[in-house]
């Protein structure tokens, strides 16, 4: 067990600058561990963006590895290079266009065959490869013996085993792919069933002969066209109608004569060459996992998966809080030793205030929110996730989520928003269609983060009563569908079905836990650390110039007639848009003493706290939606929640006057 | 076929679920019968090859009697479909219609419904599938492209084919036809399930949840909207 980042870096720092530089694309399925192989070969040298005009995310590192520096870029996680999704154009217009200098195909070598389909089409393309194997320990686990030399011969790539999560073999996929970058072998090209192959032939012939320049290796043209693929055929269409027209004739009479769709026979041809080849490189022995069979059957069961789903979630939240609790008092204790809120220095020196006040104050609620509630929170969910449990809880809740037109996958971003709602837009990405991923962020506004939650409990659990706190939460959770239920109809479109892959069961690895637990707690810091110091110090010039009363009076009709609040609670409402706490820290400040019963009635810290988790979100969400979708849509997002806030906060004050 | 043959083979149908027996009680009920007609109308089902009876347990639809079957409630919910999403007649009157039309509709009109509706999925009414029809496609859109040259010479499949959401878990299974449109198909064609594919259902999740199934060593949960479009015939029921 080696790191292999160091590893490879020692080995070169004296050779430096000596060569060319190179790129690599690293391409694969979704969850084979591409990613992780990504980060071992780049350490920290990583910059995350997105593809240039799209929402794809695109990450790009760098690495030196025996005199070479090379540029790494991770390719999105797809099955197939038909262009139905945004991720597969991009993926295959780089590995076409770019032509990197060598495509690393990492493969899960326990799926050997479905894998294969994909590595299939990497050789049409006609592009330097590299087979990376990974996971083979999961694979011998399941019995599974892979003959790499053979699969090399008869692909015509060198082979790679890894176990990218404890590093093995990073080493040589390099290597490997360092040699093919730089010898550049001539490959001859796999070949597919007789029958289809002569059509193949036939239309590469052709556009060769037209001489049709597309940048694109004109036997994947042929096979493109022959798939019947909109884009290429477009681009062929610009350049020569005879292609078209032979291609026409082509399909039609190759579907005659197999009475099946052209796109049907070359799927399946894949399928078969695929199956063809496992046969003959990859022997399986049965093997019996006791242990990983009964938490499947468990998990999946028709009571004891819901028993299990509930759990998960519940048990993922109470960690949150009893964790998070602790460690937020204990960061609290610690920054109030150098404690900078001093009402005095207001009067005295506004700019003072403002740079202490405002921006330490905001640094302040960062580190008590962030580290102690949102950090476990991402920590043990990404141990959740990674273990394989909740794709279960996913695939039990697929049902419920039907019903406000997502399906299961859309869970694990509504989770992720119980966190903090920034990350959890973000990772909307795994949804299929741009509908679902609006619906998606459009319920994440609603879910209660972890500083809603903090107001909650705070306001409510802290001094109504604790049962009254988990009330609301759970009528918190009746509005997200009811929301979503509203949503659902309002955007208009067909909910897709879900295909999700249920890998087994494993142990997680805690790099990869530690790696993606980062990776969101990263987006929160750029994102939301920002805006809540900037914020902060905005809030506090209003505060210390005094232009926030007469903007909570404008709202008065709202908050103090329609629901019941004391005056000041307006401004206590504004202060919230910037970060939700600061409705308890305005409020400890405002009233001088953290009895919050000096200044509101418990009805009216129900509605507060109940109107605190709807009318906004705050302006890291914001920012986020705008960054994700558009600003349009943000502001839509942003009116629906304050609607929502009012109505039910309004309406819940009357109902609490009649009753209570 | 008279009415009352289709109708009875209906009801079997829609109460049994992986060729599980169904009692003279339930249909019986269902049918609004009383149990000695039910009984005599079983027996002649049986000496016709419909179905096998045994008496005091139930009887079950034969490979003939499922054909027949499926082939009337296909007609069923087609016009369920229609009359509910075209001529938007309410969803409790539609059950009633369709059992009027569908012993008169013809397989050809039957198809042409079919494509106009662009090839529907459930029935509006219940949620339940719509079968396969019994041309020898592998998608809808050879139909599409084959019909206006008359489907006649295209002849018939032979096999009955069964929606893996109706199925047990543990059955294997063939893929032999997915319904729907090209995006959808071309998904699930990349994700191995091409046709003549051996799968087996895994575990049907609880609620009209997905399903779960083996294929080409790995393991898909598939929704419920896209299994009862996955269609396969079965090779095995037990586990």
């Amino acid at each position: 067990m080696t790191n292999v980042t160091t590893d490879v870096k020692n080995k070169t720092t004296s050779l430096k600058g000596k060569n060319t530089p190179l790129t690599f694309a690293l391409a694969g399925n979704a969850n084979v561990g591409k990613s992780v192989i990504f980060n071992q070969l780049t350490g920290s040298n990583q910059i995350i963006g997105n593809w240039p005009g799209k929402t794809v995310e695109r990450a790009e590192g760098t690495l030196s590895f025996e005199g070479h520096e090379i540029k790494i870029i991770d390719l999105p996680g797809i099955y197939s290079f038909s262009t139905f999704s945004m991720e597969e154009l991009v993926s295959r217009d780089y590995v076409a266009l770019e032509k990197p200098d060598a495509v690393i195909n990492v493969v899960d070598a326990s799926v050997l065959e479905r894998n294969l389909f994909f590595t299939l089409q990497l050789l049409e393309m006609n592009t330097p490869l590299v087979l990376v194997l990974n996971q083979v320990d999961v694979a011998k686990n399941k019995g599974i013996l892979i003959d790499k030399d053979h699969l090399s011969t008869i692909l015509g790539t060198p082979v790679v085993f890894t176990t990218a999560t404890r590093g093995e073999g990073i080493y040589e996929a390099i290597k490997e792919a360092v040699k093919v970058a730089t010898s550049k072998p001539k490959y001859t090209p796999i070949k597919y069933r007789k029958d289809l192959e002569e059509q193949i032939q036939k239309l590469q012939q052709l556009i060769e002969k037209e001489q049709i320049d597309l940048k694109y290796p004109s036997r994947w043209v042929a096979i493109k066209l022959l798939e019947g693929d909109t884009e290429i055929t477009k681009l062929v269409i610009e350049k020569s109608k005879t292609v078209i027209l032979q291609a026409k004739l082509v399909i039609a009479e190759f579907e005659k004569n197999c009475q099946e769709k052209c796109f049907s026979i070359i799927a399946s041809a894949r399928y078969a060459l695929a199956n063809s080849i496992v046969a003959s490189s990859l022997q399986q022995d049965e093997v019996w996992h006791p242990l990983t069979d009964k938490i499947e059957w468990f998990t999946t069961h028709r009571i004891f998966g819901y028993v299990t789903a509930f759990g998960v979630i519940g048990g993922l939240l109470l960690w949150t809080f009893v964790v998070g609790n602790t460690l937020s008092g204990l960061i609290s204790q610690g920054l109030s030793l150098i404690n900078p809120i001093d009402p005095e220095l207001s009067m005295s020196a506004p700019i003072l205030s403002i740079i202490f006040n405002g921006f330490w104050g905001g640094l302040d609620a960062g580190l008590t929110l962030i580290i102690p509630f949102v950090i476990p929170f991402y920590l043990l969910l990404a141990l959740i996730e990674d273990s394989g449990l909740l794709t279960r809880v996913a695939f039990m809740m697929d049902s419920a989520m039907h019903r406000i037109g997502l399906h299961g996958k859309a869970l694990i971003p509504i989770i992720l928003g119980y966190g903090c709602s920034v990350p959890a837009i973000h990772s909307c990405k795994i949804m299929e269609t741009r509908r679902e991923r609006l619906l998606a962020a459009f319920a994440i506004t609603f879910a209660p983060c972890s500083a809603r939650t903090i107001v909650l409990f705070g306001m409510v659990g802290l001094f109504v009563g604790v049962h009254w706190a988990l009330l609301l939460y759970v009528v918190n959770i009746c509005i997200i569908f009811a929301m979503g239920k509203i949503a659902m109809k309002a955007v208009p479109g067909k909910t897709t079905g879900l295909i999700m892959e249920m890998s087994s069961f494993k142990r997680p690895s805690i790099k990869v836990v530690l790696k993606q637990t980062w990776t969101r707690t990263k987006s929160i810091i750029y994102v939301v650390f920002p805006i809540y110091i900037i914020g902060s110090a905005l809030i506090q010039i209003l505060y210390v110039y005094d232009i926030l009363t007469p903007i909570s009076n404008a709202f008065s009709p709202l908050t103090v007639l329609w629901l019941g609040l004391p005056a000041f609670a307006g401004v206590l409402l504004l202060l919230g848009t910037i970060r939700k706490e600061l409705i308890i820290v305005g409020a400890t400040a405002m009233l001088g003493t953290s009895n919050l019963l000096v200044g509101f009635t418990p009805i009216q810290l129900v509605i507060i706290a109940l109107v605190a988790m709807l009318y906004i979100p705050c302006v890291s969400t914001i920012a986020i939606l705008a960054k994700e979708f558009s600003w349009k849509t943000a502001i839509i997002i942003s009116l629906a929640n304050i609607s929502t806030a009012l109505i039910v906060g309004g309406l819940t004050f009357q109902l609490l006057n009649l009753f209570v | 076929m008279q009415r009352s043959t289709q109708d009875y083979l209906k009801v079997m149908y829609s109460l049994s679920k992986n060729a599980e027996m169904v009692s003279n009680a339930n249909i019986s009920q269902k049918l609004d019968v009383s149990p000695a007609s039910v009984t005599e109308m079983l027996k002649k089902l049986a000496d016709e090859g419909y179905i096998k009876y045994s008496p005091y347990q139930g009887s079950v639809l034969t490979e003939k009697g499922l054909k027949e079957a499926q082939r009337v409630t296909r007609k069923h919910r087609l016009l369920e479909s229609f009359l509910s999403n075209v001529l938007r007649i309410g969803n409790d009157k539609v059950h009633q219609e369709a059992c009027q039309m569908e012993h008169a509709l013809s397989d050809e009109a039957e198809e042409s419904l079919c494509r106009f509706l662009k090839h529907p999925d459930t029935c509006p009414d219940d949620g339940k599938t719509i079968p396969a029809c019994d041309l020898p496609f592998c998608n809808c859109e050879e139909c599409i492209q084959l019909h206006q040259k008359g489907l006649e010479q295209v002849g018939k499949r032979d096999k009955n084919l069964i929606s893996i959401r109706d199925l047990k878990n543990g059955t294997f299974g063939k893929v032999s036809f997915i319904r729907g449109e090209h995006k959808v198909l071309q998904r699930l064609l990349d994700m191995g399930l091409t046709p003549g594919t051996k799968i087996q259902i895994i575990k049907v999740a609880p609620m009209t949840g997905p399903v779960k199934i083996a294929v080409r060593g790995s393991k898909l949960a598939l929704g419920q909207d896209i299994a009862c479009n996955v269609f396969v015939e079965v090779e095995e029921h037990t586990k």
